[in-house]
C-alpha cells in the first residue's frame, strides 16, 4: 500500500459509512480540483456510480470555463446536480463587483446563504465537502463528520470526540452532518492523485501560454492566478515537489481570506466550506 | 506516519511542533512573519504555539482547544502530526487525535515535572493501541539543563508507563522554545547522547501490514444501482486484515450464512487487483444470492473464525459528561456492526491519572479505565486475539454522541445462555407485530430470507402463507400469542379489515427494494422490541 493508497482507501470508506447512516444526503462540488477529486472517489466507492446528488453553489462569477466543465462531466458521469444561487443578492447587486458590500459580507451572501438555502429547501441530513486540513487553520482542526446545528453554526470549542473507524453517525433531529472525506490529504497528493488517476480538470490551472496559472479556483473578481508555467498535471507535480510553491499559501490568490485579518474561522463558524 | 503529540496544558506542545516546523522549512512563507506580527499587536511574547494554534479562542486564551493536523517531512518519509491539548476539559479531542496515530511524542514539563495529564494521557494512549512512544523533557531551560532533573522525572514516569502497559523508546531533554534536541543538537544538554527528537521520529516502525492474519471485512453495505442499468449485487467493505479471491468460500458473521466470491468489483474495472487484500476496498459479488447487510463480518472458511456474542467482558474508557450507567441503554458499535448494550456489572475501575482503583464500582465515571461486562441487544461478531484491531475495539454511543471506546475481552455469551434456559416459560421478548412487506425485493424467497434473519436476531418470527381470505384471520390468532408475522403487499380491502382486526399501532410496512435487506431488518427490529 502507498500512501496514496491508505489516503484513498480512507475517504472511500468514509463515504460509504456516510451513505449508509445518512437517507438525504448531499455532495459539494466546487468544480475545482479537490472536490472533483472526491467525485473521482465517490465513483470508486459506489463501482462506477454517483448515488448522491451533487450540489453546485453558482456565484455567478465563476469563470465561465468552470460551468462547461462542470455541464459536461455531469452528463458523461450520469450525475444529479443541484445549482444553488442566491438569486435576489443577484437582483438588488448586493455583491462584491457591484461595490456595494466587501468581499466577505459578498462570500457570505453568495456562498455561505445560497448554501444554506439550498439545504435547508433540499431537507439534507449531511454533506460531504472535500475541504483539506492544510488549506488553513480552522481547516486543520475539523473532524470526519462535523455536527452543525439547524443555522449550520459549528461550534469549534466542543466537537464531539470520533475516533478509531467510528464516527458520528447518530445526530439529533434538526441537525446535520459535515462530513470530510479528504482532510488528510495535501495539495501535493491532490495532483498525484489526478495525475495517477488521470481524472479531468479543468484547463484553468495550466499555464496555456501565459506564464501565468490558477492554484486555486473560485469567482474571477476575487481569485487571481499564480506565476508558474506548468502546462500539464506531471509539471504541476514537479513545480510542487521542487518546493516552489512551499512557501506561499495555496488559497493565497484567494482575495476573501485576507479581509478578516488573514482567516477563514469567521466564514466558517457561519456555515461557510 | 501519523504521530500525536500529548502531555499536560501548557508543557509545550505546540511550541514543540511549532518549532520543529520552523526548523524544517515546513512553513509557507509569511507565516512566522504573521504570527510575529499577531503577537506584537497584541502585545504578547512571541510564541510558535500559534502556528498551530490557529482560531481565536486559542490565541485569546494561549491554549490548544482541538486536536490540530499539520503535514510535514523528513529525508525519510512524509508526517502528520497531530498536536493535541493538553487541558483536562479537552481529553476527548485528545484521544480523536491519538486514535489515527502510529507512534506518539509525551511533553513533560521539566520545571512542573509529571501532571495529572502527563499520567492520563499516557493511560489513554495505551488504550486506544498505541505501542511506539518518546518522551521528551521540555523547557530544560527553566532547571539549568540539569542532568538530574532530568533523570529523576525519567524514572519516575518509567514506573507509570509499566503500570500502564507502555515502554518509552527514548526519552529526550529538549528546550522547545529554542529548539534544542528538536531538529538539531543542544550544546546546553551536552551529557545527553540519544537521538534528537527528528531522529527519533524517523526511527519508529511503520505500522504492520495485516496480510498475514484471517480475513476480516466488516460488510459496509450491500450495492444494488438497479436504476442505473447495473444488475452486479456488490458487498462492498474495507479489508481490515488478510486476503480472499475468486472462488473463495467466505462465512458470514453473526448470521453463518456462506458463499463463494463469484467475482471482483472495483472502478475503473480494468484496475481491479486479483485479489483483495488488508487495507483495500474492493467488493465482490456472490455465487449464491444469500441475503447478507451492513454489520455483518466477512471471513474465510478454512481460517480462525471470529467470535459471535450477545454477552462480553470488555475493557474500556469513559469520556462522557455522565456516568456510565446500568439504568441506561447505550448504542455499542463495532465494525459496522451495532448493537444496544447494557452495562451489566463493573469489575474493576480506576482512575485513569492516579491508578486509584475504586471497589464494588457500579458505575463508571469520567475519564475512568474500567473492566465491564455489557449485555448486547443482537449478537455482534469480534475477534479476541487482537491481530484485527478494527474487530476487537467498539465505541459507545450516549445520545447521539460518542462517549467511550473499549476493547473486547473475553465472550462471556455461553455463560448468560445457560441462566437464561434456566428461567422456565420466558415470554418471548419483542413486540407482537404485523409486518406488510411492500416493494420489489418482496419475493417469498426474501420473505424467508428475512425470517431467518430476523430469528439469528432474536425474533420469534412467522412468515404468513394463508389465502387472502383467512390471512386476517390467521394473522389476529399469531399476533395474539405474541409472534412477530410477515406477509407480502395485501389489497386495499384486506388491508382494510386487518385495521378491524389488530390494533394499529401493530400494523407496520415496509418496503424491501433491491439495495438492501439490511436497512429493513433494522426497522424491524426498532418496531419490535420488547
Ligand atoms: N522557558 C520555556 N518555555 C517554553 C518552552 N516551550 C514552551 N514554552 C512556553 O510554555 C507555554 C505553553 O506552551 P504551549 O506550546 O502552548 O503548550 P501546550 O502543551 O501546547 O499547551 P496546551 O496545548 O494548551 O495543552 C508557552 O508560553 C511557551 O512559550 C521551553 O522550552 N522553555
Ligand atoms: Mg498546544
Amino acid at each position: 500500500m502507498t500512501h496514496l493508497d491508505e489516503l484513498e482507501s480512507r475517504s472511500i470508506h468514509i463515504l460509504r459509512e456516510a451513505y449508509s447512516s445518512f437517507r438525504n444526503l448531499g455532495m459539494l462540488w466546487s468544480i475545482g480540483k479537490d472536490s472533483t477529486v472526491l467525485l473521482w472517489l465517490t465513483r470508486k466507492a459506489f463501482f462506477g456510480h454517483v448515488p448522491i446528488p451533487l450540489i453546485h453553489i453558482d456565484t455567478n462569477y465563476k469563470i465561465p470555463e468552470m460551468i462547461e466543465y462542470r455541464d459536461r462531466l455531469a452528463r458523461e458521469w450520469a450525475l444529479n446536480l443541484i445549482v444553488g444561487q442566491n438569486k435576489k443578492a443577484l437582483a438588488e447587486k448586493t455583491t462584491f463587483p457591484d461595490g456595494t458590500i466587501d468581499r466577505l459580507a459578498c462570500c457570505k451572501l453568495l456562498k455561505t446563504q445560497a448554501l444554506k438555502d439550498t439545504l435547508t429547501a433540499q431537507h439534507f441530513t449531511g454533506i460531504i465537502a472535500g475541504i483539506r486540513a492544510d488549506e488553513e487553520g480552522s481547516r486543520s482542526k475539523e473532524r470526519y463528520f462535523s455536527p452543525r446545528n439547524r443555522e449550520s453554526d459549528w461550534d469549534i470549542g466542543d466537537q464531539p470526540p470520533e475516533f478509531w473507524n467510528q464516527y458520528k453517525t447518530d445526530f439529533a433531529p434538526g441537525t446535520h452532518l459535515r462530513i470530510h472525506p479528504l482532510l488528510d490529504w495535501t495539495e501535493l497528493n491532490i495532483w498525484e492523485y489526478i495525475g495517477r488517476e488521470k481524472i479531468p480538470t479543468v484547463s484553468l490551472y495550466y499555464d496555456q501560454g501565459t506564464g501565468k496559472r490558477y492554484r486555486s479556483l473560485g469567482c474571477y473578481p476575487c481569485t487571481f492566478p499564480v506565476e508558474s508555467t506548468a502546462k500539464n498535471v506531471d509539471e504541476i507535480i514537479a513545480e510542487l515537489r521542487t518546493g516552489k510553491f512551499a512557501n506561499v499559501a495555496e488559497r493565497s490568490g484567494r482575495a476573501q481570506d485576507k479581509d478578516d485579518g488573514g482567516t477563514l474561522e469567521t466564514l466558517r463558524r457561519d456555515g461557510y466550506m | 506516519m501519523n504521530i500525536v503529540i500529548v502531555g499536560h496544558v501548557d508543557h509545550g506542545k505546540s511550541t514543540v511542533v511549532g518549532r520543529l516546523l520552523a526548523d524544517t522549512n515546513s512553513l509557507p512563507q509569511g507565516k512566522l512573519e504573521q504570527v510575529r506580527e499577531f503577537c506584537s499587536r497584541n502585545s504578547r511574547p512571541f510564541e510558535y504555539a500559534f502556528l498551530l494554534d490557529a482560531l481565536r479562542d486559542e490565541r485569546a486564551q494561549g491554549i490548544t482547544i482541538d486536536t490540530a493536523r499539520v503535514f510535514f517531512k523528513t529525508a525519510k518519509r512524509p508526517y502528520v502530526i497531530l498536536d493535541a491539548p493538553g487541558h483536562v476539559e479537552f481529553v476527548k479531542n485528545m484521544v480523536t487525535g491519538a486514535s489515527r496515530a502510529d507512534a506518539a511524542l509525551l511533553v513533560i514539563d521539566a520545571n512542573e515535572g509529571i501532571k495529572e495529564n502527563s499520567r492520563r494521557h499516557a493511560h489513554l494512549l495505551s488504550m486506544l493501541g498505541i505501542r511506539q512512544l518518546a518522551v521528551l523533557v521540555n523547557k530544560m531551560d527553566l532547571v539549568g539543563h540539569d542532568e538530574k532533573k532530568f533523570r529523576a522525572i525519567v524514572s519516575d514516569f518509567e514506573k507509570h508507563l509499566a503500570g500502564v502497559g507502555l515502554k518509552a523508546a527514548y526519552f529526550i531533554p529538549v528546550v522547545g522554545y529554542e529548539g534544542e534536541n528538536l531538529a538539531s543538537r543542544s550544546k546546553n544538554l551536552g551529557w545527553y547522547s540519544g537521538p534528537t527528537v527528528l531522529e527519533a521520529l524517523d526511527a519508529f516502525n511503520e505500522p504492520l501490514a495485516l496480510d498475514g492474519t484471517a480475513f476480516r471485512m466488516p460488510v459496509q453495505d450491500v450495492y444494488k444501482f438497479t436504476a442505473s442499468g447495473d444488475t452486479r449485487r456488490i458487498i462492498a467493505g474495507s479489508v481490515e486484515s488478510g486476503s480472499a479471491k475468486i472462488g473463495d468460500e467466505l462465512v458470514f458473521y453473526p448470521s453463518g450464512k456462506k458463499s463463494t466470491i463469484a467475482s471482483l468489483e472495483g472502478f475503473p474495472r480494468a484496475r481491479v487487483a486479483g485479489k483483495l487484500v488488508a487495507g483495500g476496498t474492493d467488493g465482490f459479488t456472490l455465487s449464491e444470492q444469500i441475503y447478507v447487510g451492513r454489520g455483518e463480518l466477512a471471513a474465510r472458511a478454512g481460517e480462525p473464525a471470529p467470535q459471535v456474542g450477545t454477552r462480553v467482558k470488555a475493557s474500556v474508557f469513559w469520556l462522557g459528561k455522565r456516568p456510565l450507567h446500568s439504568d441506561k441503554e447505550y448504542v455499542l458499535k463495532l465494525g459496522t456492526g451495532r448493537a444496544r448494550a447494557r452495562l451489566e456489572s463493573v469489575l474493576k475501575a480506576v482512575d485513569a491519572a492516579e491508578l486509584r482503583a475504586r471497589n464494588d464500582a457500579e458505575t463508571v465515571e469520567r475519564f475512568e479505565i474500567a473492566e465491564c461486562v455489557f449485555r448486547l441487544s443482537r449478537p455482534l461478531a469480534f475477534d479476541l486475539d487482537g491481530l484485527t484491531p478494527a474487530t476487537t475495539r467498539f465505541v459507545l454511543v450516549d445520545d447521539f454522541e460518542i462517549s467511550g471506546g473499549g476493547i473486547i475481552r473475553e465472550n462471556v455469551t455461553a455463560d448468560s445462555n445457560k441462566a437464561r434456559s434456566g428461567q422456565a416459560g420466558a415470554k418471548f421478548h419483542q413486540k407482537a407485530a404485523l409486518i406488510i412487506v411492500n416493494g420489489e425485493g418482496a419475493t417469498g424467497v426474501a420473505l424467508k430470507s428475512l425470517e431467518s434473519t430476523l430469528t439469528e436476531q432474536g425474533r420469534t418470527v412467522h412468515v404468513l402463507e394463508a389465502p387472502e381470505s383467512k390471512i386476517a384471520e390467521h394473522a389476529q390468532v399469531l399476533l395474539e400469542a405474541g409472534l412477530v408475522v410477515l406477509t407480502a403487499a395485501v389489497s386495499t380491502k384486506l388491508l382494510g379489515e386487518l385495521k378491524k382486526r389488530l390494533p394499529a399501532h401493530a400494523i407496520h410496512s415496509v418496503t424491501l427494494d433491491a439495495r438492501d435487506e439490511h436497512s429493513v431488518v433494522r426497522s424491524i427490529l426498532d418496531e419490535t422490541s420488547a
